[in-house]
């Protein structure tokens, strides 16, 4: 396995990218919302200078793809599936009851920031469909109920 | 990175059978199934599991992390190889039956009591009695594997172990001995269509980018695979990657090329960094970069992370977004064949596109072309989910019925409910009811049916499901997924999507006006879906209306229950249907009042609850909240409000 180094900084992202290609935008926010957690408005400045593009552009590209956020996410990220198998197997209720449960709607961070809700088509793992993600671990094959419990795990 | 000579020599002798590839032969061997749905399933933590009771028992073995093998419904999967014995595949191996495996197993070579699934076949050892083949097993024995040979059965990042199993072989050989029109004219022999949904024959794209004279062209791998319920893609970059490369540098060979991208989901971190070990693996060993086993063919590749987006799967959006622009498909021609990436020419099919490469090389184009049907040859893998009872990932060969694979591969419907609907080829496809499930599989029949081959998603619903629903629910995904550039597919989608609403909403609470909207709506949708048909400007607008016109073809009654009676038959859609509390099981705890959004529920403390049907805006909070139980939704016989 190859041994890339983490950057620290959004200047070492930057540098990684020497020639300072239109088509190295994408990669450069990946890398920021990798690091932050999000794409600040900070960071589009600076990408604009490096890049020597407007700010509208990286904009424009920032908010066209689902997976870059603007804003900065709570401690825990729940992905909830919105994908085919997952809906056949009632994910909207799922998503439903979890939006009821933190009092926030998709996308939202609740007030003491500890969850943020996000809604993904398909993670892949249909076969225990519905499936939620919080932080990276799956939980499948679930039902509304289980959702308080699951929640709990996560301080 | 560059080349490391002593490692080229290395694969250099395997490939031209000077050595061969064997793993250790007098120790045991441990195959986790560790895809991203293994993992998803536990298989890191099984593995924690075997390692730590190898150890306790002081036993030497190699682990072996490989993809999917396609049976998901009982992963974790993991196999064990001992000296001696054919591999034996075991099922649902959590914690504790991870250790019993080393224990009962590894140690002491009995199989008792442990949930074996099946056993290889091997030439070097004798079969073990009582336990079956695998490919003999119900799940397998339908199934023809060609592009999954290797997913879940080899180590998918050993350049060594992909060889041995023929890869790069053919390759070797017709980059010294084929000339590029050779190559072409067998991809075009062999029938082989596109499998990322056009079914576009590959050799013809091939040549329509050969025949330009440019001297920068590129290659380009289509692996967004946006569509929500299909992991074809994903299963194959995680199992084989070689293979896809191999196919990609084939390509690259035939048409002139000396770059390729691969543009994958970012959603597939872990497809993604077996790819990069690949690709190291092989510049390392002088089969990518320049001159390639020391010929004149120089290729080289990079990984382009997709970031979410699934128009961004078509191809001129693709090659948008690579550029680093927004992703927004253009009018076609020019095709990408003549201006593609940065207006040089391009080709652009799909991982399973690529992954049929290697095998049309290896087995003869004649003999690739015997499989399958007069118009689609080959083999179309499935990801099969939904409310069957084996999920997972199968390959078929063309011609085999729907109803096989439903009933026979995946074992029919769970929990012996009825059939309704399978849906196929994603946003863009359609549902084949119960009628139609002896159609073959190929390209021309499930066109006649209203469907469409797709990705290769095929999610199966039972009698619970509403199918103006899902239609609803792929409206939903489309209108949040056009990319918005023409107004038939941005504003078209939206309205559809108000209408489906409407219908799947209650008129309860609606004012004369809505409800008169609503029925006006149901007059205007036919056409709408038409107009958005012929006048959108990419596939995703002009497949947008699928979903919604094959099942108002097959699922009529439906939506008029929904419309005339307020009525949703499953008793899924939200607002149409009633809950009502069970006054034995009620305990008087207050809960369902408390978390009713709409005031509709009554009752003191300790004393038996209530539900007011008026206010009830059907949103199950009641449900989901009861501690006991007491609250239950009414399927049948819901009042009539129009
Ligand atoms: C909205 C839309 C989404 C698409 N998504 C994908 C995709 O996820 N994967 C894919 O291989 N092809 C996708 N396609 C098809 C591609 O445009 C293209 O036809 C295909 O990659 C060509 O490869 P093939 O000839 O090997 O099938 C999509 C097309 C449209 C219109
Ligand atoms: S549909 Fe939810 S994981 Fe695929």
């Amino acid at each position: 396995m190859k041994l890339k180094e983490t950057p620290q900084n959004i200047e070492e992202i930057l540098g990684n990218y020497p020639q300072k290609l239109r088509s190295d935008l994408i990669p450069i926010l990946q890398d920021v919302q990798e690091l932050q957690g999000y794409i600040s408005q900070d960071a589009i400045k600076q990408i604009s200078g490096y890049l020597d593009l407007p700010t509208s552009k990286i904009f424009g590209v920032a908010t066209f793809y689902n997976q870059f956020r603007l804003n900065p996410p709570g401690r825990h990220l729940v992905q909830v599936c919105r994908g085919t198998a997952c809906h056949v197997k009632g994910s909207a209720k799922l998503l439903e009851s979890l939006e009821r449960e933190l009092g926030i709607k998709a996308a939202q961070t609740t007030k003491d920031r500890r969850y943020t809700i996000e809604v993904v088509a398909c993670m892949g793992a249909c076969s225990i469909a519905p499936v939620i993600c919080v932080d990276g671990n799956y939980h499948g094959r679930l039902d509304v109920k289980d959702l308080p419990a699951i929640l709990e795990q996560y301080e | 990175m560059g080349v490391n000579t002593e490692y080229k020599n290395h694969i250099k002798a395997l490939l031209e059978n000077n050595t061969t590839f064997s793993r250790s032969a007098d120790k045991p061997v441990i195959f986790v199934g560790a895809g991203t749905c293994g993992l998803a399933c536990g298989a890191a933590s099984s593995e924690e599991a075997i390692k730590s009771a190898l150890e306790s028992n002081g036993i030497d073995a190699e682990i072996i992390d490989v993809g999917c093998v396609g049976y998901c419904e009982v992963e974790p999967i993991v196999d064990v190889k001992l000296p001696g014995k054919p591999r034996v595949t075991f099922f649902q191996v959590d914690n504790s039956q991870a250790k019993q495996i080393v224990e009962t197993y590894i140690k002491n070579g009995s199989l008792e009591g442990l949930n074996v699934l099946a056993q290889y076949k091997d030439e070097t050892a004798e079969p073990i009695e009582g336990v079956e083949e695998i490919n003999q097993i119900t799940f397998f024995k339908k199934q023809m594997k060609i592009v999954l040979e290797n997913c879940g059965v080899i180590n998918p990042t050993s350049l060594e172990e992909y060889i041995s199993r023929g890869g790069f072989k053919s390759f070797a050989r017709l980059l010294k001995e084929y000339t590029p029109e050779r190559v072409i004219d067998d991809v075009l022999k062999s029938g082989l269509r596109g499998r990322g949904g056009g079914g576009f024959p590959t050799g013809k794209k091939w040549q329509f980018a050969a025949v330009q004279k440019n001297p920068h062209k590129y290659v380009i791998c289509n692996a967004d695979e946006g569509d929500p319920g299909a992991f074809m893609d994903r299963s194959v970059l995680e199992g084989d990657p070689y293979r896809v490369i191999e196919g990609m540098m084939t390509a690259g060979f035939a048409i002139g090329a000396d770059a390729g991208y691969v543009y994958i989901r970012a959603e597939y971190p872990l497809a993604i960094a077996h790819l990069e070990e690949a690709m190291d693996k092989l510049e390392q060993a002088g089969l990518l970069g320049d001159n390639i086993l020391d010929t004149d063919f120089s290729f080289k590749l990079k990984i382009k992370k997709g970031a979410g987006a699934f128009v961004c799967g078509e191809e001129t959006a693709l090659i948008a977004s690579i550029e680093g622009k927004r992703g927004m498909p253009r009018y076609r021609p020019p095709y990408p064949a003549v201006s593609g990436l940065w207006g040089y020419p391009t080709i652009i099919n799909n991982v399973e596109t690529y992954a049929n490469i290697p095998s049309i090389f290896r087995m003869g184009a004649e003999n690739f072309a015997k499989i399958g049907t007069a118009g689609s040859k080959g083999t179309k893998v499935f990801a099969l989910s939904g409310n069957i009872k084996n999920n997972g990932l199968v390959e078929v060969p063309m011609g085999i019925t729907l109803r096989e694979i439903i009933f026979d591969i995946a074992g029919g419907i769970a929990k012996e409910k009825k059939y309704k609907a399978v849906q196929i080829g994603g946003p863009s496809g359609g549902c084949i009811p119960e009628q139609h499930l002896d159609i073959s599989i190929d390209y021309e029949s499930l066109k006649q049916v209203g469907a469409m081959m797709g990705s290769g998603g095929l999610v199966v619903m039972d009698e619970d499901a509403c199918m103006v629903d899902v239609a609803r629910y792929f409206m939903d995904f489309i209108q949040k997924e056009s990319c918005g550039k023409c107004i038939p597919c941005r504003e078209g989608t939206k309205r559809l999507l108000e209408i489906l609403t409407r219908i799947t909403t209650s008129a309860k609470f609606m004012s004369e006006m809505e409800r008169l909207e609503r029925f006006g709506g149901i007059v205007y949708m036919n056409r709408l879906a038409q107009s958005i048909k012929d006048t959108a400007l990419c596939g995703l607008g002009q497949t947008a209306a699928n979903p919604v016109l094959s099942t108002l073809k097959y699922f009529k009654d439906e939506y008029e229950e929904h419309i005339y009676n307020n009525r949703c038959p499953a008793g899924l859609c939200s607002g149409m249907t009633d809950y009502k509390i069970i006054a034995e099981k009620c305990r008087g705890c207050g809960l369902c009042k408390i978390k009713c959004p709409n005031n509709a529920i009554v009752g003191e403390r300790k004393h038996v609850h209530y539900i007011i049907a008026d206010r009830c805006i059907g949103c199950g909070a009641c449900h989901v909240a009861c501690k006991f139980d007491a609250v239950e939704q009414v399927k049948e016989g819901v009042a009539s409000e129009n």
